[in-house]
């Protein structure tokens, strides 16, 4: 790498100097793919334009499908073949167009001058070769080190990107690491031969928050201090606020608006755009009563409506917004919007500022109440065989995933239950639907013990007991129609006498959940996302249950869809009076629809409080570092932040630290956190926390 | 691994005990014993008392019980027992057969292998062209055509084209490797056709699986130049699946290749046990299954501990 970096900085400086003034590192002009599937020809990417100035980091940002990944793979020659190809346009990396050149030219500049990081750690490195292995194979390619060089600059990289035992490390392989790990193995693949850019799809929307941070703060720092230029694909608007210097965003194939951070966070250009933000829930403003969102679904690239592609779901549509083709305009230095209307927006004339967010009502505060679910003391552990155990003892662990939870739920209440991954809100939620035996404690619904009925006994009470499941795409069974999926449970507990008063419903539950009767003859795979995820509300409601536990129910949803449910979840809870167990990860979802907030770190309960006071005042340095490391959609706010990222990964939940288990990450911890497991702390009305300092 | 070993090796036994007591309770419910079928052969009159005579010498007049007993005593000291029959040493009976099984087997592994692997990759590499339809339509050839109808045509065309013939004798490879070699290598061919469909379907949907994984485009996206991507990247994950093919088909065709011996006239595993069956030579069978047994178990094992060799995750899962 030195090597390079020498040649490079001494044969050209006078060069690199004036082209870094004359051409960006990267243009994009008018970039077309097209992808042939059995259905049709779709336009994925539709005459796109950006550039990448170097040592900037430009975010591109969009709803899935929206063809921002595959533009990225575009630039990089790595588009599926024979379904994907390019059909019109240039990219321009350093003057030269990369869709000109060989396959062999092109696989040159791969890796050395640009390289890529992509979504899923988890499969993205080669599970049978060494991390060592993965790490020098560019070094050997491109820079033709030789394998004591390689394995210098290796141990350097992963000391770049915060892996100290490198040299361990370098033995392992991808399995034996976290996901976090994973992704920093990735970047040190990125960094390795020292590219002039880097572009980044999606690199924290599989990890957890506190690990987005430390991830995101890492690679923001490298390309500072290393001047790499950065393309961040993502749709979490939290993160491009953070990060980016300037953002694209896309809709539908096209890029219709960009601008700096603050063009397109402050002073949005584009009812999508301005959509999209207030569709976001947020931790730093005040709650609204309900989330504002963009109705309908994006247009079917196969066949995308004539002018401007958003136009459907305007609410600012005019006539000739649909009868013109509408292109990027610059309207303010840098800053360009594809919306024919967008000066009425400068002026202030077209969009309502955001309604002053009502500090709305209170949680509702239900005490005196009989709860509809009380769980004590809950414990679940679970016995993983241990490797290398012997021929006839084979030596079991106990992962104790819930260990000792307590809480209750009002009717009509709704309590969150965030964590990251791993902390076993998932297994509460499990245990207390009872599909997992819990090993201790007690669960009681609407007053009766349930904690040790066989399923037999728990059938009359499942009806009240019902849940929605994260992923909308695996949990629906693609073999029934959704009038099936739906009616099946009437069927099951015989709450209908025939088919006819079956089916009719059917259509009065789609229609609750917001969908039309005739869906009910549709399969699943012919629906979308947000669509499916309904259907399993509507599922769950078929029973009139009284209690729902919904687990991670929008996290697999796009921003804008995400807003539609959890505004149906609401309005469902106040006409049905229903309480919610609502599973999130995601903090600023969670206070959004809680009245109550508990916090769990490796299978015990950090804190539980009602909403306004954890998010306001936490107590638990945990719940601060959660909400220290959010991301929030704001540029102003993230400025003034300071990068606060805990340290560390998540201890494995098979060796727990002694005493409280958040000891090893905790900036205030004391040697009584080591020794002492904390007691669940009584500090305000309804406010408890389990923690020696708090 | 040793000890990883060591523990499999122990798991065989409980196995091989159940395979031991389902055979000689099976052989002992079909009606009829070697003394009737050697004596009486096809309706000759033998006195009730000769027969009892030789039933009396050969041990099956003793309760079910005592020859079960005489049985597991007999696997547990690694004594087979003497074939009913020929009255010669099962051990030795098997053994005879076992090199000719064993060798053709060996010939249609290497060949089935040598040619699935260039065949399912080139399909895989150029899916949808005539050359992957090529081989699909080879290949489904070989599932479809059974290996002594294929053995058949394969002597025909020899016969046709050089008017030449294999030698029907069985000369050990360590004597004469030439006229060895001449005899085994057809029907190695013939039964490695469908052995080498198996394994070369295998390897195309395996490796087109594999050639999706996100870890293929990160390989690309690190510059890895096309044909190290498919060796070292790509083929090395999409062959652990074939492993587990080449062994079951390895496996079976020691002693399943009934007809097929019967077409090249090898006197393999599969004709003696048909052989055997008839004449209902219970110690031999016995023999013959418990051996097949072990086969299966070994080869499970050595594919197990292939799949560790390949695979980190089982290494140091």
């Amino acid at each position: 790498m030195l090597d390079r970096q020498l040649t490079a900085s001494a044969t050209a400086p006078a060069d690199a100097a004036t082209a870094s003034t004359l051409t960006p590192l990267l243009a994009v002009e008018d970039l077309h793919v097209q992808f042939d599937t059995s259905r049709g020809v779709v336009h994925a990417v539709d005459g796109i334009s950006y550039t990448v100035d170097r040592g900037e980091v430009v975010a591109i940002v969009g709803e899935s499908g929206c063809g921002k990944s595959v533009s990225s793979l575009a630039i990089m020659g790595l588009l599926s073949k024979p379904a994907g190809r390019v059909t019109k346009g240039r990219v321009l990396f350093e003057g030269r167009d990369l869709l000109k050149l060989s396959a062999e030219e092109m696989r040159e500049i791969r890796g050395r001058d640009i390289s890529m990081i992509f979504q899923e750690p988890m499969t993205s490195l080669n599970p049978v070769l060494s991390i060592g292995e993965q790490i020098m194979e560019p070094l050997f390619i491109h820079l033709k080190m030789t394998e004591g060089q390689a394995n210098a600059r290796a141990l350097e990289l992963l000391q770049l990107v915060g892996i100290t035992d490198g040299e361990r490390r370098l033995e392992q392989y991808p399995h034996q690491l976290s996901g976090g790990m994973r992704q920093r193995v990735m970047i040190a693949i990125g960094l390795a031969c020292n590219p002039k850019l880097i572009i980044a799809d999606e690199p924290t929307t599989a990890l957890d928050v506190t690990i987005q941070a430390q991830i995101l703060e890492l690679m923001k720092d490298l390309s500072r201090r290393l001047n790499i230029a950065l393309i961040i694909i993502t749709h979490n608007l939290g993160v491009v606020a953070r990060y980016a210097d300037r953002v694209n965003v896309m809709y539908a194939a096209h890029i219709i608006e960009h601008g700096t951070a603050d063009d397109i966070f402050l002073r949005p250009l584009h009812p999508y755009t301005i959509g999209l933000m207030r569709s976001v829930p947020r931790l730093d403003l005040p709650r609204g009563i309900k989330l504002e969102t963009i109705e309908g679904l994006p247009p079917d690239l196969r066949a995308p409506p004539p002018g401007c592609r958003f136009a459907p779901r305007c609410p600012y549509r005019l006539d000739a917004c649909v009868a013109t083709d509408v292109t990027l305009r610059d309207l303010a230095p840098g800053h360009a919007s594809a919306c024919i209307r967008a000066d009425e927006i400068v002026a202030g004339a077209l969009v309502q500022a955001a309604p002053p967010a009502k500090s709305a009502e209170t949680a509702v505060t239900i005490e005196s109440a009989e709860p509809i679910v009380k769980v004590e003391a809950l414990r679940k552990y679970f016995s993983v065989p241990l490797s290398g155990s012997g021929v006839f003892s084979s030596k079991v662990a106990t992962v104790k995933a819930v260990d000792g939870v307590s809480f209750t739920i009002a009717p009509g209440e709704t309590l969150g239950l965030v964590g990251e991954s791993g902390c076993g809100k998932t297994t509460v939620g499990r245990t207390v639907l009872k599909l997992e035996e819990p090993t201790d404690g007690a669960i009681r619904f609407a007053g009766v013990d349930i904690t040790h009925r066989t399923s037999k006994q728990m059938r009359e009470l499942r009806r009240g007991i019902q849940v929605i499941f994260q992923d909308p795409y695996s949990s629906l069974n693609p073999r029934m129609t959704v009038g099936q999926i739906i009616g099946e449970p009437l069927h099951v507990y015989k709450l209908v006498n025939s088919k006819k008063e079956q089916e009719e419903r059917v259509a009065g539950l789609l229609r609750q959940v917001g969908l039309f009767d005739y869906m009910a003859e549709r399969y699943p795979h012919q629906l979308s996302g947000g669509q499916r995820q309904r259907v399993g509300i509507a599922r769950a409601l078929a029973l009139e249950p009284r209690f729902i536990v919904c687990d991670e129910p929008v996290s697999a949803l796009d921003v804008s869809i995400q807003g539609q449910i959890m505004n149906l979840l609401e309005d469902l809870q106040s006409r049905l009076n229903l309480s919610y167990l609502f599973i999130a990860h995601d903090l600023a979802v969670v206070r959004h629809i809680s009245d109550r907030v508990a916090v769990m770190y490796l299978g015990r309960i950090a804190e539980i409080a009602d909403r306004d006071a954890l998010y306001a005042d936490p107590k638990h340095p945990y719940t601060k570092a959660l909400l220290d490391a959010a991301p929030i959609p704001d540029p102003r706010v993230e400025r003034a932040r300071a990068p606060r990222a805990l340290k560390g990964e998540i201890p494995s939940p098979l060796n727990p630290p002694s005493g409280c288990v958040f000891h090893t990450r905790c900036p205030i911890a004391e040697d009584v956190c080591r020794r002492e497991v904390p007691q669940v702390r009584q500090i305000g009305p309804r406010h408890i926390v389990a923690c020696h300092k708090a | 691994m040793l000890r990883y070993t060591l523990h499999r090796l122990l798991q065989m036994i409980p196995t091989l005990i159940g395979v031991a007591v389902l055979v000689f309770f099976m052989l002992r419910v079909i009606p009829g014993d070697v003394v009737e079928v050697k004596l009486r052969g096809d309706g000759g009159t033998v006195s009730q008392e000769v027969i009892e005579q030789e039933r009396k010498r050969l041990g099956l007049d003793k309760p079910l019980i005592y020859q079960f007993a005489d049985y597991m005593y007999g696997l547990a000291t690694l004594d087979l027992g003497i074939s009913m029959w020929t009255e010669r040493p099962v051990t030795e009976e098997i053994s005879l057969r076992l090199e000719i099984s064993l060798q053709v087997a060996i010939m249609a592994t290497i060949f089935a292998v040598m040619l699935a692997i260039p065949l399912g990759t080139t399909a895989a590499l150029m899916r949808g062209t005539w050359v992957d339809y090529v081989v699909r339509i080879v290949t489904i050839g070989g599932l479809s055509i059974p290996s002594f109808w294929f053995g058949m045509l394969i002597m025909m065309g020899l016969l046709y084209f050089w008017n030449w013939l294999p030698p029907i004798t069985f000369t050990p490879i360590y004597v004469d490797p030439v006229a060895n070699l001449t005899q085994l290598i057809w029907p190695a061919m013939a039964v490695g056709y469908r052995y080498c469909a198996v394994v070369a379907r295998m390897i195309r949907s395996s490796l087109l699986e594999v050639l999706n994984e996100d870890y293929i485009r990160t390989a690309r996206a690190k510059g890895v130049f096309e044909k190290v991507v498919i060796s070292r990247h790509a083929l090395r994950n999409a062959l652990l699946p074939a492993i587990t093919v080449i062994g079951m088909e390895f496996a079976f065709l020691i002693g399943g290749l009934v007809v097929t011996e019967q077409v090249f006239n090898l006197n393999g595993i599969g004709k003696l046990f048909v052989q055997s069956v008839a004449r209902s030579d219970f110690t031999l069978i016995q023999g013959m299954v418990m051996m097949l047994a072990v086969f299966y178990v070994f080869v499970n094992l050595v594919v197990d501990l292939l799949y560790a060799v390949f695979d980190p995750r089982i290494r140091y899962g």
